[in-house]
């Protein structure tokens, strides 16, 4: 059965036409596109995906009012269901915010917004979004955000540890993150949530394509199962 | 009803904001400034009779994130 994903966008998401076409070069079919408004995801989805970019510009927090939208309630339900939801960016802020992910993603330590390619590891390669990775290898990713600075407490983090929930690790410190965790597990693995953009690393001629694996490798497990 | 919502880091919560902020102080050659956190003030115009239920229940959902942060409602006079 052909392959459906969805791209929610939000007023202020600007990454979500690269989340679509990451997922329609990937899977050869082309992504849905909903709105923050609409109360109802299309039937029978196969992969949600939230993106980056500034959700109502940011207002009270990153990604908290775009948690609460309408959309949301029906990304939440799914989520609930199984169906995996992907969350990168602003898109990791709004499933933290709206209590899918643990956690929280602060202003970065060192205030500044950071723009650049880095290096980060795959400490979990056994999950639905990064069985296509060998178990701790390094990877490059673009990082572009303000808000990245991920925080929990102790017994959450090591709750995460514990449970092979941290899917990737910064290998140098961008942005203050505690245990250098840049992208995190929900218990049941079906979703996932990252500061880096693998959306912006599928084609060698722009930027690397070392994020090319994570959306084939959800691809191919959703298609085959 | 005018009501003020304080929202602050919590204790132990590294604030860069709070920090940056600090550092600009002792700058200006304010000295003694031992701490500085940086939180934010809301101020809701509420039906007269809202309740302090109702308004735990607004930070709670949506105006404070409390993984990270912890507030305090005061409710004013009303004028």
């Amino acid at each position: 059965m052909a392959f459906r994903g969805a791209v929610i966008t939000f007023p202020g998401s600007n990454c979500d036409r690269d989340l679509a076409v990451a997922l329609e070069k990937v899977s050869g079919t082309p992504a849905l596109r909903v709105w923050h408004g609409d109360t109802d995801l299309p039937e029978r989805l196969d992969f949600i995906g939230v993106p980056g970019g500034f959700s109502y510009g940011d207002y009270l927090r990153c990604g908290a009012i775009a948690s609460r939208s309408p959309i949301m309630r029906a990304v939440i339900a799914s989520a609930e269901r199984g169906v995996p939801v992907f969350g990168v960016c602003n898109g990791f802020q709004v499933l933290t915010e709206s209590g899918l992910l643990p956690g929280a993603l602060m202003r970065n330590a060192q205030l500044t917004f950071t723009c650049r390619t880095v290096p980060l590891r795959v400490e979990n390669s056994q999950s639905l979004f990064t069985g296509g990775y060998a178990q701790r290898q390094e990877i490059m990713l673009p990082v572009a955000h303000h808000d990245g600075n991920y925080f929990a407490d102790e017994e959450t983090l090591d709750r995460l540890e514990g449970e092979g929930r941290v899917a990737f690790r910064y290998l140098d410190a961008c942005n203050g993150s505690r245990r250098d965790i840049a992208g995190i597990l929900n218990t049941s693995g079906n979703v996932l949530g990252m500061m880096p953009h693998p959306e912006r690393a599928i084609e060698p001629d722009h930027g690397g394509s070392d994020g090319r694996a994570l959306f084939a490798s959800a691809i191919e497990g959703l298609i085959a199962a | 009803m005018k009501v003020r919502i304080h929202v602050s880091l919590k204790p132990g919560v590294l604030d860069p904001q709070g920090r940056a902020v600090h550092h600009a102080l002792e700058g200006l050659g304010f000295s003694g400034v031992e701490d500085v956190r940086v939180g934010r003030l809301i101020e809701l115009e509420v039906a007269g009779g809202t309740s302090e239920a109702a308004l735990e229940d607004m930070c709670r959902k949506l105006l404070a994130n409390t993984v990270i942060e912890n507030f305090r409602i005061e409710t004013m006079e009303a004028a």
